[in-house]
């Protein structure tokens, strides 16, 4: 048990500090790595949940896929551009002021909600579970996925098209 | 851990890409708070369903992870179009609607 909350105060620093660099920093490269390492952190976290299988697709889809095409996006905007791209934030108080109390009324919530938080140890291997619910509860939604990813990446080409 | 410390974390970290979609001025940088904010939720997503016992919210997690990664995918490819037109990827120029 102390492993956990040892492993859940690492991962939080990790994740709240990366967060705030991609939210911050001024160089536009450097947020997508920032990003690319909460992710990963994020895939800790599901760890900790014993959820591999989740941290896998994370790691693959968020910090594999994500990272690389939003590197793509800036590698393509600044060639073109022709100059390095350093980006500015406004209204950084006011956004600071927002959020805090965003934050403040959603822990609010949280801590009055009647929350049962009893954690019973998984006997079964949930991977396993997770397989077999896709393929028979959830099977047409798995299916609609499918078909919702490849028209979204097909449109994705065909708007990122080379000009002619 | 109990529930509350992962659905806090969670909470703190959808904040912070809240803070980042509405202060700052590159698409880009906008397109990367979202995904904050999704990655967040996720997270939630997870803890509710491991402290259940139940497998579906987990299933749901993989859902909306390929749900982002395909809306990423066609964000920033709109972004790319978007600076081919209009020579800019800040988001205050991008004002065609504006009469």
């Amino acid at each position: 048990m102390t492993g956990e909350v040892v492993g859940f105060y690492c991962l939080s620093a990790v994740l709240i500090g990366s967060a705030l660099a991609v939210v911050l920093t001024k160089n536009l490269f450097h947020a997508v790595l920032w990003l690319a390492l909460a992710l990963t952190g994020t895939a800790g976290i599901f760890l900790l949940l014993d959820a591999e299988f989740l941290a896998a697709v994370q790691l693959l889809l968020y910090a594999g896929g994500i990272v690389t095409v939003a590197v793509f996006a800036i590698v393509v905007t600044e060639r073109l551009v022709g100059g390095r791209m350093s980006q500015t934030s406004r209204g950084l108080a006011g956004g600071a002021a927002v959020s805090i109390v965003l934050a403040a009324l959603i822990v609010n919530a949280i801590m009055r909600g009647p929350l049962t938080g009893i954690r019973t140890p998984m006997e079964l291997d949930l991977t396993a579970l997770i397989g077999e619910t896709v393929l028979t509860r959830f099977v047409l939604p798995f299916e609609l996925l499918a078909l919702l990813m490849l028209a979204g990446l097909m449109g994705a080409l065909y708007f990122a098209r080379p000009e002619d | 851990m109990g529930l509350e410390a992962y659905l806090t974390l969670a909470a703190v970290v959808f904040c912070i890409g809240f803070f980042g979609v509405i202060t700052r001025r590159n698409t880009i940088s906008i397109l990367l708070g979202i995904e904050l904010m999704l990655n967040s939720v996720n997270i939630n997503l997870v803890a509710f369903a491991r402290f259940s016992g139940d497998v579906t919210g987990m299933v749901f997690t993989v859902f909306t992870i390929c749900i982002t990664v395909t809306e990423a995918a066609l964000g920033l490819a709109i972004v790319i179009l978007l600076f081919r037109v209009r020579r800019t990827v800040t988001a205050d120029q991008l004002d065609l609607l504006k009469g």
